[in-house]
């Protein structure tokens, strides 16, 4: 019981260490990096006063420490300020993103469990030359396309030729839910094929491995069929490296929705990080890069709690086992 | 426990395979069921179009994220070029470069140039309904004369003395004669004086109202039924962001989007014509190879001429933009005819042996190495780059291509001066020939190419103080003639604006400054 108490207060305390530290570097970053918030806004035209006029309206004339300190401040007490650009609260721009992404996260990842597990328990049934080159090809295939062709590729096939859906013209969640939804899932395609082919590749490398283990010949020549040894050690053994994997996953896919955000028009999180960074918008970046953080953490605690709940010998170790 | 919860997996992962085809296909069918029932019969882009065209309403597919929509703080470009349709000021400018009345039914100048009084005209609504009354005026031209707030300065009315005001008319006296004022006063946009939620709600007094905005995704305009001159054609306009060039071809080919402007010739190639009308105007800009006339060896005027020697405009406008752009040979485009002096496009044409000479002379007889630094999200000017390497490479100059974000650009090329070469476009937002020409005085604060010429310096300074127009055009030609004589940058070409429409829609028209007139575009019957 305490050992769960600690493990959760490690991870708290993790948690917060890591947005502290990611909200500082990238607070650091911003600070090395050439670009002026107020020159990109106000462009070519403006003159040297107007300038630094809007620095200071900014706030951006003050030292880099009173700058970070007034953000952390700020952030702790459920401020996360006004975007530059937009002159609206951070917290009400972001959120319709938040929600976009974590639906388009949640489908993609759905996508992938649901298509890679089985995929993967499966196809180390089929070894050799023959099966081999195939699977092999198209694997490769999937992982290698990179996410902007893959999301011009499932366009165009299911939007231009197929008319399943209509790129560039995503109705919004309180529009239309069902065609939003659609959308959504065209793009959750695009960001789970290259994943699927990773996961099926993983899962059935680790199979075959323990496929080749002595527990499993033993229990095959003590008379148990290996269907029944597959599904009931092998598997069990099998899923950890999986799920850790699935972990990384999940951490991953907020942000690799990015250039499919971009490609489809779906307006989520990762779109507006790419143009808030172009637009040296300290305030939107800061939030988005400490909820990503957040995601990161939480999504590799999730794969920790659901581990354990598969392997009680990770139960055991979970008090160290933070890392 | 152990064996449900493996059980739970494999059910979970077997169930929900078959489960999620059935998932994905009640998704498909609802509401919209006509795209893909339709798909086998007629082209499927007539259904779309049919769609909107009776609805009376377009998507216009713009590449980047608007600003703030408040004029006080919108700095973007792409903010102002829409918001147009929205906003007015006391005058506004014509498609044909012209500075007519707009909200002030009448202007009426003083002999000396030190007074204008604008009456205002009777019947003007705000979209909210209210009348414009003197008090919004004065407010609103106030506001952009001694505003504390840095951006609402940038159309700056400085040379403001006093304003006296009775119900109908305004009467602005100047401090001195300016030829620029009245298009400072076409940014004054007049906004209601007790309203301050501009940045999320504007309220104008254009032919379109705004009706929401969705960060990141969209804008959208609906016409305004009182408004006072000829009201825009079309009941509703939805401008869809798509940051990717691919995305806002897939958006015209899904038939998402109607009208696209500030396409590329690569953009276009891919649009089917049977669908599409691709129109040509100009993008109103200097695109140049900009020097840094401060660094060696560009500090020598006879490598600043090899440099134009060498560089065959046609060539790059052939090979980086199919074809498409207007030669130039100095600081000004031709929209600006008054002061445009053609003759100056081909004072320098093509000559490798006389840019090898020159080169000699200056003491560079190998050539140099150079760097240009490009701002990366702006592909035109890199592909620009691209070929002006290779043709410099054919008087020995071996130049790399640098590409650098565009906040970088601006804080390291423009404001901090610390680049060798670049390729950008230059442009005026305001109808005045001046920002393109004032730039390259000695003393200005956005030379960003170091230029110094002290005969340039001169008629700057006397051009500025003219108040008479005719001899202060015929100054500005003489700057022009001084650039190019003086090879102060390598000037390329006006870009073409390539602007893509549904087949069945008409009337768009091209302004000599950056702006989407939505009012005149309209489906044909």
């Amino acid at each position: 019981m305490s050992g769960a108490l600690q493990y959760t207060a490690k991870r708290i305390l993790l948690l917060v260490l890591t947005m502290i530290l990611v909200s500082f570097l990238t607070f650091l970053a911003f600070e090395l990096v050439s670009g002026d918030p107020a020159r990109t806004m106000l462009g070519t035209e403006a003159t040297e006063a107007q300038v630094s006029a809007l620095r200071q309206e900014l706030g951006l004339d003050r030292p880099f420490f009173t700058r970070y300190f007034s953000w952390l401040g700020g952030f702790f007490s459920g401020n996360l300020g006004v975007s530059y650009s937009y002159r609206q609260n951070v917290w009400d721009l972001i959120g319709s993103k938040l929600e976009l992404s974590l639906l388009l996260s949640f489908i993609s990842f759905l996508l992938i469990a649901v298509v890679s597990i089985p995929l993967g328990i499966y196809s180390y049934r089929f070894t050799g030359w023959f099966a081999d080159w195939p699977r092999t090809t198209l694997n490769q295939l999937c992982m290698a396309v990179p996410p902007f062709f893959m999301g011009i590729l499932v366009s165009w096939c299911f939007g231009i030729v197929l008319r399943l859906f209509t790129p560039g013209d995503f109705p919004g969640l309180r529009v239309n839910f069902a065609a939003s939804l659609r959308h959504l899932f065209f793009g959750a395609i695009c960001l789970s094929i290259p994943r699927i082919a990773m996961t099926v590749r993983m899962l059935r490398a680790t199979v075959i491995s323990e496929m080749n283990k002595a527990y499993v010949r033993t229990a095959i020549s003590r008379g148990n069929d290996r269907k029944s040894v597959l599904l009931r050690h092998v598997l069990k053994n099998s899923m950890v490296s999986v799920v850790t994997f699935l972990g990384q996953t999940l951490a991953e896919l907020v942000g690799a929705g990015i250039v499919v955000e971009q490609v489809l028009g779906i307006p989520g999180l990762g779109r507006f990080l790419v143009t808030s960074i172009s637009h040296r918008d300290y305030p939107v970046v800061q939030a988005i890069v400490v909820l990503l953080a957040f995601w990161v953490v939480l999504s590799g605690t999730i794969a920790d709690l659901v581990n354990q709940a598969i392997d009680p010998r990770l139960r055991i170790t979970a008090g160290g086992g933070l890392t | 426990m152990k064996k449900r919860i493996l059980a739970l997996i494999l059910v979970l992962a077997l169930s929900v395979l078959p489960a999620c085809g059935k998932t994905a296909e009640p998704v498909s069918t609802p509401e919209t069921t006509a795209a893909p029932a339709e798909a086998a019969t007629p082209a499927p882009t007539e259904a779309v179009l049919t769609g909107r065209a009776a609805t009376n309403e377009i998507n216009i597919g713009i590449a980047q994220d608007f600003d703030s929509l408040d004029p006080d703080t919108m700095t973007a470009a792409g903010t102002k070029e829409v918001m147009f349709n929205v906003f007015e000021g006391l005058v506004k400018p014509s498609s044909d470069g012209e500075i007519v009345p707009a909200v002030a039914s009448d202007v009426v100048k003083s002999d000396d140039g030190l007074t204008y009084t604008f009456t205002l005209r009777q019947g003007v609504k705000f979209h909210n309904g209210n009348p414009v009354t003197m008090q919004d005026v004065v407010f609103s031209v106030e506001r952009r004369w001694n505003s504390d707030d840095a951006a609402a300065i940038l159309a700056a009315l400085s040379v403001i003395d006093h304003l006296d005001h009775d119900d109908s008319t305004l009467t602005i006296t100047l401090s001195e004669p300016s030829n620029e004022f009245l298009a400072a006063v076409m940014n004054a946009y007049i906004l209601p004086a007790d309203y301050d939620a501009q940045a999320t709600a504007p309220v104008g007094t254009g032919p379109y109202k705004f009706v929401s905005r969705t960060v990141q995704d969209s804008l959208v305009l609906e016409r305004f039924a009182d408004y006072w001159g000829t009201p825009g054609k079309l009941d509703k306009v939805t401008f869809k962001i798509l940051e990717n060039a691919e995305g806002l071809v897939l958006g015209l080919q899904s038939g998402a989007l109607d009208l696209v402007a500030h396409l590329s010739s690569d953009q276009t190639v891919q649009l089917n014509s049977d669908d599409f009308a691709i129109q040509e105007g100009s993008m109103n800009l200097v695109q140049a190879l900009y020097l840094n006339n401060a660094e060696k060896p560009f500090d020598d005027v006879r490598v600043r001429q090899a440099l134009c020697y060498a560089v065959d405009k046609q060539a790059v406008i052939d090979l980086a933009f199919d074809g498409y752009g207007i030669p130039l040979g100095t600081s000004m485009f031709p929209s600006f005819s008054k002061y445009y002096d053609d003759t100056l496009t081909d004072y320098y044409t093509l000559n490798v042996e006389k840019a090898k000479e020159l080169l000699k002379e200056a003491g560079y007889p190998d050539g140099f190495e150079m760097t240009i630094t490009v701002p990366s999200n702006y592909t035109p000017h890199v592909n620009t780059a691209t070929v002006l390497v290779e043709l410099l490479r054919e008087i020995g100059v071996k130049a790399t291509v640098q590409p650098v974000d565009w906040s970088t650009w601006l804080e390291e090329v423009y404001s901090n001066r610390n680049f060798q070469s670049t390729v950008t476009g230059l442009t005026s937002d305001n109808m005045t020939a001046r920002k393109l020409l004032e730039r390259f005085g000695s003393k200005v604060g956005n030379n960003f190419t170091n230029y110094s010429n002290k005969e340039y310096d001169e008629i700057l300074s006397k051009a500025l103080s003219e108040t008479d127009d005719a001899a202060q055009t015929e100054l500005y030609r003489s700057l022009e003639r001084n650039l190019t004589e003086n090879a102060a940058n390598v000037y390329l070409q006006d870009m073409a604006d390539l602007v893509a429409m549904r087949n069945g829609l008409e009337g768009l028209t091209f302004y000599p400054i950056y702006v989407l007139d939505v009012s005149t575009l309209s489906w044909a019957k």
